[in-house]
């Protein structure tokens, strides 16, 4: 187990009491308007979105210069942020246009750009200064000297790779002066990434341009050459080899990631959806905050971790984050599985006079359910599902329209933007 | 118009001078703790032999210090860099800026070769690290001839492409064969296997065999097929390339001897004889290639002539 070393420079005599003042940031991905709404309304201090040019999503929705000033303009009223994905390694063709992007990226009020080629950081400080440069994952930063180096030629941020261990963090803290920013949940690479083109050579599809199509999640079978021989390494019996990681979950580890002064606490997944955002996003939320307010008394709650676990769709590990993985942190024979907890529903209007709540459908429910509500400003509760009316007051016998208008009557109160989900039989 | 350098990868300071009678210009060594995916195991001893019999020969060595370094090697990192300057070679490849930093630090001499496999996709990147100090850079091989030419052109540095050998597609810092037979409940063979570099993936669905092992930098995979340009190397010599490489990374020394011998050949052909000279030979030197090529392992010629899409 890692000792957690109590860090002088973050903390602070406050009302008589030492806490934690210099709180990490915590950084939500956001593939679309909707999911940076529900990311800042949960908690987020900052997200990060990919545009339409220069990302690594190309599947992902990905925003306009229009929206990214929307998403801008929400996000500041609650004083967070928002930062640009602009971390492909270019080819010459990708090249051009790269100089009116980033002004319009810095025109739009974003923060910030997190980038991997040196042809994209160069470009943005020449015409777009106003943005602070934060070096991407794709660089696989993995040594104190190398963030030293990103130092020097000026950059913001370092986004680590996820090869880094906590001893190593600690040491890139007390050597170099920069931000970093580490990941603490998501979906992981199993090779450094920017140095994997299974992909290329797969399916022809570049993955430091975007097109990765995760072949590591495959399967397949081993085998010795021997002689010229081919002799399999495996029994029929057994899973075939697999490279496929267990998903990053470092909840327990964020007041060891507090202490180590790391300044951005990063969740992956710009393709989930509103519901896992806001479930992953909400616990962080929560766990950074009582642990700062009272780093003493601190203690991990079993409801958060099991609020987490309701939108895994992988097992867990912590990855680097302790030392070397071992073959546990793999999945040998097993697959990413069905969610256990089904996103039912939106709030949309809560009245506190009929207690009647007026919800989007999101997924299948009907009178006689039990559900879950969750939210940024409440206690997590069950309830069971009564009658339900339409948008013009007629009653159904389920909710089975994805985005459907829907009312029925909820004794406890509820705010726009909580969430209603349902356990997957 | 210049001959391009002819750089090859020996197995053992004693594969050098088959590989100089076959007529290589240049040679890349190193030890796994510091460079990636050699074809041989150089300790510091070695590399100061191998130095003074390639000099001897008038030839150049260049030491391969690409690797991904973690806090853990940084200061072995410095006595490695401070050795290779007493010995005198000729250049050091690196992936990773803590090498830029270690080199300006230290005041190390030696030229730097840019080379961080996958991710030297365009001529910017290039000419950006020749501002820092890479009098060379070597190119991602994912990319198509145009793009290559394209680079060249605008390059402030020289240019080095590989056009024969397997290529690096994949580097985990985990033990993925390791933990495989951990899973598996086979650890006494971990061990006995780790060196061993003749394990492959066989992907059923495309019918390919990717070549895998481990070393102390983490699990390499390898392409399905080795690439060979021997045929079609008008354009890359037109164009100015200032180095070709053939990687002999998990070759037998034979075959190296033999495949650096058609190389040299086609270069000498070219630039002694002319274009139709060469055009007339290269077929008999792709022959001559072919009938050593291992059944596991077929031509192709990377991704010159393939589109990737994302």
């Amino acid at each position: 187990m890692l000792q957690l070393i109590e860090n002088e420079k973050i903390r602070e005599q406050v009302n008589g009491k030492r806490v934690i003042t210099k709180k990490p940031e915590l950084l939500a991905p956001a593939g679309s308007l909707e999911k940076l709404k529900i990311a800042v309304h949960y908690g987020a201090d900052a997200v990060f979105i990919g545009g339409q040019e220069f990302g690594l999503r190309s599947n992902a929705d990905n925003f306009t210069i229009e929206e990214m000033r929307e998403g801008v303009e929400f996000a500041k009223k609650y004083g967070a942020v928002v930062y640009v994905t602009t971390n492909i390694f270019a080819h010459n063709e990708n090249m051009a246009g790269i100089e009116e992007y980033l002004q319009a990226i810095e025109e739009a009020g974003v923060k910030g750009i997190i980038v991997a080629d040196p042809f994209i950081i160069e470009s943005c400080r020449r015409v777009a200064p106003k943005l602070e440069i934060h070096l991407s994952t794709q660089q696989s930063l993995s040594n104190w000297k190398a963030v030293k180096y990103w130092k020097q030629e000026g950059l913001h941020r370092v986004v680590l790779a996820r090869e880094v261990g906590a001893e190593e963090m600690r040491k890139m803290k007390e050597e170099v002066d920069i931000e970093i920013e580490a990941f603490v949940h998501g979906a992981m690479c199993i090779a450094y990434s920017g140095r994997c083109v299974l992909s290329n050579h797969m399916t022809a599809r570049d993955s430091n341009r975007g097109g990765c199509c995760q072949s590591c999640r495959w399967d397949y079978d081993l085998y010795e050459n021997v002689g010229g021989e081919e002799v399999a390494l495996f029994d029929e019996k057994d899973a075939p080899f697999a490279m496929s990681p267990k998903d990053l979950k470092l909840i327990e580890s964020i007041p060891h990631m507090i202490e180590l002064g790391i300044d951005s606490l990063k969740v992956e997944g710009r393709m989930k959806s509103i519901h896992y955002i806001a479930t992953v996003i909400s616990v962080y939320r929560k766990v950074i905050d009582a642990y700062c307010e009272d780093p003493e008394n601190f203690q991990i709650r079993k409801e958060w971790l099991e609020e987490l676990d309701r939108c895994a769709n992988r097992t867990t590990a912590s990855s680097f984050f302790e030392g070397e993985p071992s073959y546990k942190q793999q999945m040998f024979g097993t697959h990413a599985t069905k969610l256990k907890w089904d996103f039912a529903g939106l709030v949309l209007h809560y009245d506190e006079e009929t207690q009647m709540v007026t919800l989007q459908q999101r997924n299948y429910f009907k009178p006689g359910d039990t559900v879950e509500f969750f939210g940024p400003d409440m206690e997590t509760f069950k309830m069971k599902v009564g009658q339900i009316w339409d948008e013009k007051d007629n009653e159904i016998a389920v909710a089975n329209h994805p985005l459907q208008i829907v009312k029925f009557k909820c004794e406890r109160p509820l705010f726009r933007f909580n969430m209603m989900r349902k356990e997957n039989n | 118009m210049k001959k391009p350098e002819l750089l090859v990868t020996p197995k053992s300071v004693g594969h050098i001078a088959a590989l100089l009678e076959a007529g290589a210009d240049a040679f890349v060594i190193g030890e796994q703790k510091f460079g990636l995916r050699l074809a041989g195991e150089f300790s510091v001893k070695d590399i100061e032999s191998a130095a003074a019999i390639i000099h001897e020969a008038g030839k150049k060595v260049y030491v391969a210090v690409n690797a991904l370094f973690h806090n853990d090697r940084l200061e072995a990192l410095d006595d490695y860099l401070k050795e290779m300057q007493r010995i005198g070679v000729d250049a050091l490849l690196f992936g990773d800026p803590a090498v830029v930093v270690a080199v300006r630090e230290l005041g190390i001499t030696i030229p730097l070769h840019w080379n961080p496999e996958t991710i030297a996709t365009n001529w910017f990147q290039v000419n950006y690290w020749g501002d820092r100090g890479a009098k060379r850079a070597v190119l991602a091989r994912e990319l198509s001839l145009d793009e290559v030419v394209e680079i060249k052109e605008n390059a402030k540095t020289e240019i080095e492409v590989q056009v024969h050998g397997m290529t690096c597609m994949f580097q985990s810092k985990r033990s993925l064969l390791g933990n495989y037979f951990l899973y598996r409940e086979q650890a006494m063979e971990v061990e006995n296997r780790k060196e061993n570099k003749n394990m492959f993936l066989h992907d059923k669905e495309r019918k390919n065999k990717y070549p895998i092992y481990e070393d102390c930098n983490g699990t390499h995979i390898f392409s399905p097929n080795d690439m060979c340009l021997i045929d079609e190397l008008t354009e890359l010599f037109e164009a100015g390339i200032d180095s070709l490489k053939f990687d002999g990374v998990l070759q037998p020394e034979e075959y190296i001897n033999t495949v650096t011998n058609c190389y040299r050949q086609a270069i000498d052909v070219f630039f002694d004889q002319g274009e139709d000279a060469y055009e007339e030979l290269k077929g008999e030197l792709l022959e001559k290639i072919e009938e050593i090529q291992p059944k596991l392992r077929p031509l192709d010629t990377g991704f010159i002539f393939k589109e990737t899409v994302y």
